[in-house]
């Protein structure tokens, strides 16, 4: 057999196309005669818009439209709300421009249309709109208050959302408890700022009636959907291609984006191509942001540090509208227990309206605050119960008897009960401990102290709820030409390296090298049943569907080589891209086989000859293909998972302060993780690594400053901090593969893991390291030099 | 949707125009351009090299560097007008004729330095740009984050990135 393809480290099959500058992301596409947009957007968090005139802008060279909400037709409504819940009362979503009122600075207002982006960014600045500003509350905790000025005037107290869970019976937990710990914890807005800003670009075809959209999504598939609802159009007469994409996050899964509508329309209407490719401006003002919740937990434990109760109550700002539902604060209540046992809970959160863009998942989607709540609970119950924090959590964790672990009462995102279905958790913990050193570190810490150094020890354990449903697809084909296997699903792709790990599923089951199978996703017209890349779903998800799928295609090959290589099905193996006989040098090419199995009139090629009417092998006594019978070697097969599959790890970092200049550098970071199996480890590196880069920004650098007026005071990249590899440490990873039950490639997501335990690892580390000057507490991330000065200062340092 | 008649749509802007000459990869061009042409615009969509790309248009994450004279520099923050009469350069030029990637590419590919894809041609660039220059190479961890310090990634995390910059080095002979 050749070698296993499932587990290696194949390199990638895009690489070369990127490296060479030959990718092809929505700019890139070359639409002679393309026109251009730009945006005027509000400067006004809340304001009226009394006025807008138009007409210098209309006036100026090289315009060809300018539209307004007036001026859009069907097209002025509420965009989809694409998540209800019952929890939501009046859910808001926004018009593409804004009527009547704005809600965040930054709002689209109106759309210019131009022969070049600098002329319409022109146009816009000449576009005259009078506000008349209305009074706003950016704290998240006063604009729930009675007397709040309100974001919509038709929602009290700004409450968006209130949702309450119950698992097991927290009351009587807390009743029973011999120690409670309360803490109050928040986490702080962030954004993705994928290197790719959101584009989309759009041409219609009167001729055909055809709709072609280039857009940067991450879920093409419902953005076909939504165009042909939205513009009455056949679905089959809406193309949507995501192709190469920079970067996502998350952030490119929320749809609809004003411009996603407005560009299509826009092309429609003036019958040229019309591209919308967003600055890194708008993506701080326009795009999609996320993190800001502040937790209330309590923990109702025993002496012994085992914890049997947790009430969790917070508020998570939703910005000015709430297109994507309660998924990220659901996320977050549903992960809120961690990998802890912990068997009653109560979590209750509030959606608040704040007049800010709107907040949606971005990578972590709720964990990194779920997680920030329960870990730096349990660091502090470990403290006032005068544990260390490896034995508390170790008391705590779920072990592998009791998998699978429910807990009643409690949905997650994708409506089904959360069920921890496996792992070793214990065994991770111990691993960190090792490769950190726990065990030596207290006299490490003592020598440094000596030295005037401030060195401390951060941890934290996480959970991720991954491979959400409803369901993917694939679609695996032989091309009887080449002999190379084309695959097809219904996702996009963001840089994740699904063309090589699909190929690698594929190829096992076909004998064929990854590099010989050709992965199209992306493209509704290649495959357009499906969902979207979002929540560590694609290897789980689609990788099941495509190995489903692949499986039944070698069964065909296998099946048609036996009858060419007249031996019984179990005489054949695949590998070398052909099908062999068993101990013999006798063999027929995937080719020919593809070849063989789709009976010919016309031979356009050598191989083809094999498969005519008056070749040898060719049936005379029925039809070329009986009945039931398809030509050619292809299935399409789907997978739809029974619930989601729980990933999870251990972080930790040995972190040094430095009490005179407040700043923290992390000396050593470990990662113990397990995904269950690994379909390329290199590649399962490269997510986790990147989570961890984001991760360090949150916990350190990436803070939205938002002012009282709610303008954004940091809307750069020179101003909003994404670390460069100066920020990085060096990381060790660690794997553990603990297959999953639930799937058959016993696969879980990666995507989202590296950064949802980095804020509570770093919090963590620090107040261990300055330990010696009091018990600082640090409840708050991005964790700056500001609040580290603050805690000396308040301590008389 | 029924079929109407076409807008009418103006085909140029008013802004004043320059002619600007340079090498691009080795190419002498000409063309005739707005005054306030970025050269990232210039490459991409004059010319069709849409392998520069453009992340943030203020000079800080450096999607955008190609060689100007040998010398890697931000194309958002260049004027084409600026770059008359230079030598550019861009990723379009660093692997073969025949596609096969040069070192640099090579050993991003081998260490998964990359997964969008999007910074990395401005990342090849600047790294190139240093191989280039004689003299020795910092190799440590801090030498190659500081090569590395004026690149933003948002996906790999940086440290296959590091590697890449290591094993370049060995297959340069520069090691």
């Amino acid at each position: 057999m050749s070698t296993r393809q499932f587990g290696a480290r194949v390199e990638r099959n895009i690489d070369p196309k990127l490296l060479r500058g030959e990718g092809a992301f929505v700019d890139d596409i070359p639409l002679p005669d393309a026109l251009h947009v730009a945006f005027l957007r509000s400067p006004h968090a809340r304001a009226r818009i009394v006025a807008i005139d138009t007409s210098a802008a209309k006036r100026y060279p090289g315009v060809a439209a300018i539209y307004t909400s007036d001026d859009i037709g069907a097209l002025d409504v509420e965009m989809p709300l694409l998540i209800p819940h019952p929890s939501m009362k009046n859910p808001k979503t926004q018009r593409p421009l804004a009527r009547g009122d704005v809600h965040y600075v930054g709002q689209t207002v109106a759309m210019v249309v131009a022969v070049d982006r600098y002329t319409a960014e022109d146009a816009a600045a000449l576009i005259e709109v009078e506000y008349a500003p209305l009074p706003l509350e950016m704290d998240l905790t006063k604009a729930l208050t009675d007397d709040a000025p309100l974001v919509h005037a038709d929602v009290p107290n700004n409450l968006a959302a209130h949702f309450v869970q119950t698992s097991g019976n927290p009351d009587d937990a807390f009743a029973r408890a011999e120690h409670v710990t309360r803490i109050t914890v928040q986490v702080d807005r962030s954004t993705a700022a994928p290197m790719e800003c959101r584009a989309v670009a759009a041409r219609w075809d009167a001729v055909s009636g055809e709709l072609t959209v280039w857009d940067g999504t991450q879920t093409p598939i419902s953005v076909r959907g939504g165009l042909a609802s939205v513009f009455e159009l056949d679905e089959d007469k809406v193309r949507v291609i995501a192709p190469d994409v920079g970067g996502g996050f998350g952030q490119k899964v929320l749809l609809f984006y004003p411009d996603e509508l407005l560009v299509p329309m826009a092309a429609m209407r003036l019958g040229r191509p019309v591209k919308y490719i967003e600055d890194r401006r708008e993506n701080f003002l326009g795009s999609s942001q996320e993190r800001t919740q502040i937790h209330t937990i309590e923990l109702a434990a025993l002496r012994t540090g085992e914890v049997i109760g947790l009430r969790d109550f917070f508020l998570h700002d939703t910005g000015a509208f709430i297109p994507y539902g309660i998924a990220v604060a659901q996320v977050a209540s549903t992960s809120i227990a961690g990998p802890y046992r912990i068997p009653n809970i109560l979590v209750e959160f509030k959606a608040v309206y704040t007049p800010t863009v709107q907040v949606t998942p971005y990578r972590g989607c709720g964990r990194p605050q779920a997680c920030f709540a329960i870990e730096r609970a349990m660091d502090q119950l470990a403290e006032e119960l005068g544990l260390d924090r490896f034995e508390i959590r170790r008391r705590n964790l779920i072990e592998e008897s009791q998998f699978p672990y429910a807990r009643e009462g409690l949905l997650f995102a994708d409506g089904l009960k959360v069920t921890l279905d496996s792992g070793r958790y214990g065994k991770a913990l111990a691993m960190a401990a090792a490769e950190l050193g726990a065990e030596n570190f207290a006299a490490e810490q003592a020598k440094a102290r000596a030295e005037g150094r401030y060195l401390g020890l951060g941890l934290a354990c996480y959970v991720e709820g991954t491979g959400l449903g409803p369901y993917e697809g694939g679609h695996v084909k032989i091309h009887p030409i080449t002999g190379k296997v084309y695959v097809n699903t219904g996702l996009s792709t963001q840089g994740q390296g699904h063309d090589t790990v699909f190929a690698q599923i594929v190829a096992d089951q076909l004998g064929v090298s990854p590099q010989d199978v050709i992965v199209v996703e992306g493209d509704t017209k290649a495959f357009e049943w499906g969902v979207a890349t979002f929540a560590s779903r694609a290897a789980v998800v689609s990788g099941n569907a495509i190995h489903k799928t692949a499986i039944i295609v070698r069964n065909k090959v296998i099946e048609a080589a036996a009858n060419m290589l007249d031996v019984d099905p179990d005489q054949i193996e695949l590998r070398d891209s052909a099908a062999w006989v068993k101990g013999s040098n006798r063999f027929a090419p995937l080719a020919a086989i593809a070849t063989a199995s789709n009976p010919l009139r016309y031979a356009f090629n050598k191989a083809a000859q094999a498969a005519t009417q008056f070749a040898p092998a060719s049936k005379h006594d029925g039809p070329p293909l009986a009945d039931g019978q398809a030509p050619g070697l292809e299935a399409t097969d789907y997978y739809s998972p029974s619930r989601s599959t729980w990933a999870y790890g251990v972080h930790g970092a040995i972190i040094e302060v430095d009490p005179g200049l407040c700043t923290v550098k992390i000396r050593k970071y470990v990662c113990i993780h397990d995904c269950g199996n690994m379909i390329n480890p290199m590649i399962v590196e490269g997510q986790v690594l990147g989570g961890i880069a984001q991760g360090i920004g949150g916990a350190l650098y990436e803070h939205l400053d938002y002012q009282a007026d709610g303008n954004l005071a940091n809307a750069s990249l020179m101003d909003f901090l994404v670390p460069y590899a100066t920020e990085i440490p060096n990381v060790s990873i660690l794997h553990l593969e603990t297959p999953t039950p639930l799937n058959p490639l016993g696969v879980k997501g990666v995507g989202e893991a590296g950064c949802i335990a980095v804020g509570a690892v770093v919090a963590s580390g620090v107040e261990d390291a300055l330990r010696p000057f009091g018990a600082l507490k640090f409840h708050q991330v991005p964790l700056s030099p500001n609040m580290i000065s603050r805690a000396l200062e308040a301590v008389g340092c | 949707m029924a079929r109407t008649m076409r807008a009418a749509i103006p085909d140029r802007s008013a802004d004043p125009e320059v002619d600007v000459s340079m090498t691009v990869n080795g190419e002498a061009v000409s063309r005739t351009v707005s005054v306030r042409m970025l050269l990232s615009d210039f490459l991409r969509h004059e010319l069709g090299l849409t392998g520069t790309h453009v992340g943030c248009e203020h000079g800080v994450c450096g999607c955008c560097t190609v060689l100007i004279d040998g010398r890697a520099g931000r194309s958002c923050l260049t004027l084409a007008v600026q770059a008359n009469g230079y030598d550019i350069r861009t990723i379009e030029s660093v692997a073969a004729a025949d596609g096969t990637l040069h070192p640099v590419q090579q050993a991003f590919k081998e260490c998964h330095g990359l997964q969008c894809g999007y910074c990395t041609p401005g990342m090849v660039m600047n790294i190139v740009a240093r191989f280039e220059e004689p003299g020795k190479l910092d190799l440590s961890d801090e030498g190659i984050r500081d090569l590395l310090s004026g690149n933003l990634c948002r996906c790999t995390g940086y440290l296959n990135i590091i590697a890449a910059v290591r094993r370049a080095a060995e297959l340069l002979g520069r090691a």
